[in-house]
């Protein structure tokens, strides 16, 4: 053994290497990264996630201010400009091609052309954009060739409606004359007779067969409504002058081609009947022109509103259906998962009968039963809840059974933490990233089967909430073939909001999934 | 293997009994159908009402009820959509439309889900897997009934190419009949073939990185060997069951798509039910819906048994 030889230096011979400072361990330069703030930046890898994200927040947005924008509330129906297409007067008048109020109209003659013409003639609004496509036939008539034309039409659905005949009360009468001094915009029209339309049928012949049409102005030459042209090819106007027949004097501004004997209105018992061009007439009732971003739907309301109320609905329902079903199945799954043996096995016969009635089963049943006394939304409420926490507190329950037994929670439990405590604050917040993103996963299913039962007409929600995602889509899918875009529009929505609410618990669901914790950034 | 589904059967029986009971008395608790002020058969109906013995005890009635359908299969008489017709055999007769329109829609989108699935994990993570990956993404989140909407406009109403709603009628067989169902049936499959997409993909994709498959190439297999013969199977385990679960399906089939397309099947007839308040209708589907659902669970369960001997063993602990 090798001899110590430096048993004896004496202790003052040490010196400190460093005299001033201590050591200690270096300090992170690096910020502690939390479990959420981990997940958040594996969220933000995910870019079709992200995406989704935005648009929900768009899709959100929209849900919000579409109603406060809109000129239009979800109870303004109009009961003429039904199943509208979109129209903006001011992107109309651009002749893009967009918002235009378009519609195509196919195989119409001649005469129907003439008379879309003709109602652009008198109101100064060509209901005719362009005349898309012109066939031409041809066919033996008596011996002799003739040729016949017919088109397709692409016309402004908001300029055709034209004018209509309407009976008013004095008072609205007098209104509207007011309105026409005010604004300079023609709502009433000279009145006509049909007497004056058919001036070349018979003296006393029978014109209850003859076209009635509170568009045709101008003079006839047959009963189907064939304009006769002067000999400069113009229609010749059939205005009424009778002036036996008018109530009351009419002192508001006249169409130019008046020469100041034509009669505005006809008397009715106690009111007036008038002719009005229904678009200016609209102007006059809503104070601005017809502006349907989306069209309207069945009832004649502005779909950009209606979507954004149904959406507004669908949004804060799928909210709190989850928001409920989270705590009812955290608790359950928690006492399920953290006591177990025979506590679990009945808890999980009860979810097990209860998952096995059908969903739809159990919203007729609530809608009969409850509807009446605690009304349509809250009977709704229930039916989501009384099925939708079993999901939840099937995942809760096999999260405790992953932490219950480890260390920590025996630590917790010696240190004599009572069973609520080690639940809810040792156990609980472990599993709680998993339990929240299948939260957001369950708010797509929310909102897909609350359409599907409107839609299928067992729950009506319209008193409610003016409208709904899917009473629209049931209205637009009847009126397909006519006005597709108001199948369209709340379709398309539901589709983005399901799309995107689905990619985004996707992503969160990767994000929080530990087995992908700390493998980037 | 047969005590656990024994176990599963009698445990699937309780519960249908539990549902039946509770929804008998919710149904029997209802008020009848509310006539109009005045109506001449008033007195009749609450006549009709004594007779059938809705004013005995609910228990009593439930004891009549189950003793009418185990000995005379007699499920109760329409009270309102045919009224004083047989429930049984009505519904038995809308049964053929429901089931032929899912039928053909799993037997059209079974094959093609799976084989896409399989495609897209062989070339996982090229452009083809991503682009089916989105798409089965985006397919399964869109809600059947917008499918159902843009076939009916487009393939119906643009093109011309089907009729608008199902024939009626009942010649199941014909094919005027067969085509006026295929826009039923076509989405229908969407969703279908979207969800046997997913499954498979992601359970082929797992398979296909585990420890075994590299084993079999080691021990000299071909990459086409050790796919057909290993990962093939492991795969089926899950797939499987799948389908099992799509045939005791059918029978259900879909309500919107039922009566977008006017399909005269059990799905219309529930509506119907609902909607014109024929009570004991209901409860013969409610009975029915909740039996499907059950047996469907308990069939895809015990066809896991099946076909995998690794879960039979375990189930013998």
């Amino acid at each position: 053994m090798e001899k110590n030889t430096n048993e004896h230096i004496a202790p003052d011979m040490f010196e400190f290497a460093q005299k001033d400072a201590f050591l200690h361990d270096e300090k992170f330069k690096t910020k502690a990264r939390g479990y959420f703030a981990d997940a958040l930046l594996r969220f933000k890898k995910n870019k079709s996630s992200v995406v989704a994200a935005w648009i929900i927040g768009f899709l959100i947005l929209f849900a919000i201010f579409a109603p406060i924008i809109s000129n239009y509330s979800v109870n303004d129906k109009d009961v003429v400009y039904t199943n509208y297409p979109p129209y903006i007067p001011s992107i109309a008048k651009k002749n893009i091609g967009m918002f235009d109020g378009s519609y195509t109209l196919n195989s119409q003659s001649e005469m129907q052309l003439a008379s879309l013409r003709a109602i652009g003639e008198e109101t100064g609004m060509d209901p005719v954009i362009k005349i898309l496509e012109t066939f031409e036939t041809h066919s033996k008539y008596r011996g002799q060739d003739r040729v016949s034309y017919s088109y397709r039409v692409k016309v402004n659905s908001y300029f055709m409606e034209g004018i209509r005949t309407l009976v008013l009360s004095y008072e609205e009468y007098e209104r509207i004359q007011q309105f026409q001094n005010e604004t300079g915009i023609q709502v009433l029209y000279p009145m006509v007779e049909k007497t004056d339309i058919y001036v070349k049928a018979k003296e006393g012949a029978d014109l209850s067969g003859a076209a009635d049409n509170p568009n045709i102005w101008y003079q006839c030459e047959d009963l189907k409504g064939n304009a006769l042209l002067d000999a400069d090819g113009n229609r010749i106007p059939a205005y009424s002058t009778n002036q036996a027949k008018t109530y009351g004097e009419y002192h508001s501004q006249r169409i130019p081609s008046d020469p100041g004997n034509y009669i505005y209105n006809f008397v009715k018992s106690g009111s007036v009947q008038v002719r009005i061009c229904y678009y200016n007439y609209y102007t006059y009732k809503n104070g601005h022109e017809p502006s349907y971003i989306m069209g309207t739907d069945t009832m004649g309301r502005d779909l950009f509103c209606s979507i954004g109320m149904g959406a507004r609905f669908s949004l804060v329902f799928a909210l709190i259906v989850s928001a409920i079903n989270l705590t009812i199945g955290a608790i359950y799954g928690a006492i399920q998962g953290y006591y177990g043996g025979a506590i679990d096995m009945v808890l999980d016969r009860i979810a097990d009968v209860l998952s096995g009635v059908p969903f739809i089963v159990v919203t007729t049943l609530f809608q009969l039963h409850l509807a009446q006394k605690v009304g349509t939304v809250p009977s709704f409420l229930f039916a989501f809840v009384l099925t939708g926490w079993i999901g939840m507190a099937a995942l809760t329950r096999k999260q405790f059974y992953r932490f219950k037994g480890q260390e920590y929670v025996l630590a917790a439990k010696t240190l004599g933490a009572s069973d609520k405590r080690l639940m809810f604050k040792h156990i609980f917040p472990n599993s709680l990233g998993t339990i929240i993103t299948s939260c957001v996963l369950v708010i797509p299913g929310v909102i897909s089967s609350e359409t599907s039962l409107v839609y299928l007409g067992i729950v009506n929600l319209s008193d409610f909430a003016g409208t709904s995602i899917g009473e629209l889509m049931s209205q637009g899918q009847a009126a397909m073939t006519t006005s597709p875009h108001a199948m369209l529009f709340p379709s398309l929505f539901v589709s983005l909001l399901l799309i995107s609410f689905n990619l985004f618990g996707n992503g969160l669901r990767d994000a929080f999934n530990p087995s992908t914790r700390g493998t980037e950034g | 293997m047969v005590k656990y589904a024994l176990k599963r059967f009698v445990l699937m029986l309780t519960t249908l009994f539990i549902i039946t009971a509770i929804c008998f008395t919710l149904i029997r608790l209802l008020p009848p159908a509310q006539l109009p002020v005045g109506d001449p058969h008033a007195d009749v109906v609450r006549a009709r009402r004594e007779a059938l013995g809705y004013n005995k005890p609910i228990l009593v009635q439930f004891g009549l009820y189950l003793k009418g359908i185990f000995t005379r299969w007699d499920w109760g008489i329409s009270d309102k959509l045919y009224l004083g017709q047989s429930v049984g055999p009505l519904f038995i007769s809308k049964l053929p439309a429901t089931m032929l329109v899912n039928l053909y829609s799993i037997i059209f989108s079974i094959p093609i889900g799976i084989i896409l699935g399989v495609f897209a994990a062989l070339k996982k993570n090229t452009w083809a897997d991503h682009s089916i990956s989105t798409l089965t993404m985006v397919v399964i989140s869109v809600p059947s009934f917008v499918y159902a909407f843009l076939i009916q406009y487009f393939l119906s109403y643009k093109i011309g190419l089907f009729p608008f709603v199902m024939k009626g009628g009942t010649d199941y067989f014909s094919p005027s009949m067969f085509v006026s169902m295929l826009p039923a049936v076509m989405s229908l499959s969407f969703g279908t073939i979207a969800g046997f997409t997913r499954t498979t993909r992601a359970e082929l994709t797992e398979v296909l990185t585990s420890e075994f498959m590299l084993l079999a190439r080691t021990k000299g297999l071909t990459k086409r060997q050790a796919t057909v013969r290993h990962a093939f199977k492991n795969c089926m385990v899950v797939i499987v069951p799948g389908i099992f679960g799509s045939f005791v399906g059918i029978l259900g089939g879909s309500f919107i798509i039922e009566k977008i397309f006017s399909v005269p099947g059990v799905g219309s007839l529930y509506i119907n039910s609902i909607n014109g308040r024929d009570y004991p209708m209901f409860m013969m589907l409610t009975i029915f819906y909740t039996a499907i659902g059950l047996v469907s669970g308990i069939v895809v369960d015990i066809s896991y048994g099946f076909i995998d001997p690794r879960i039979r063993m375990g189930s013998k602990k």
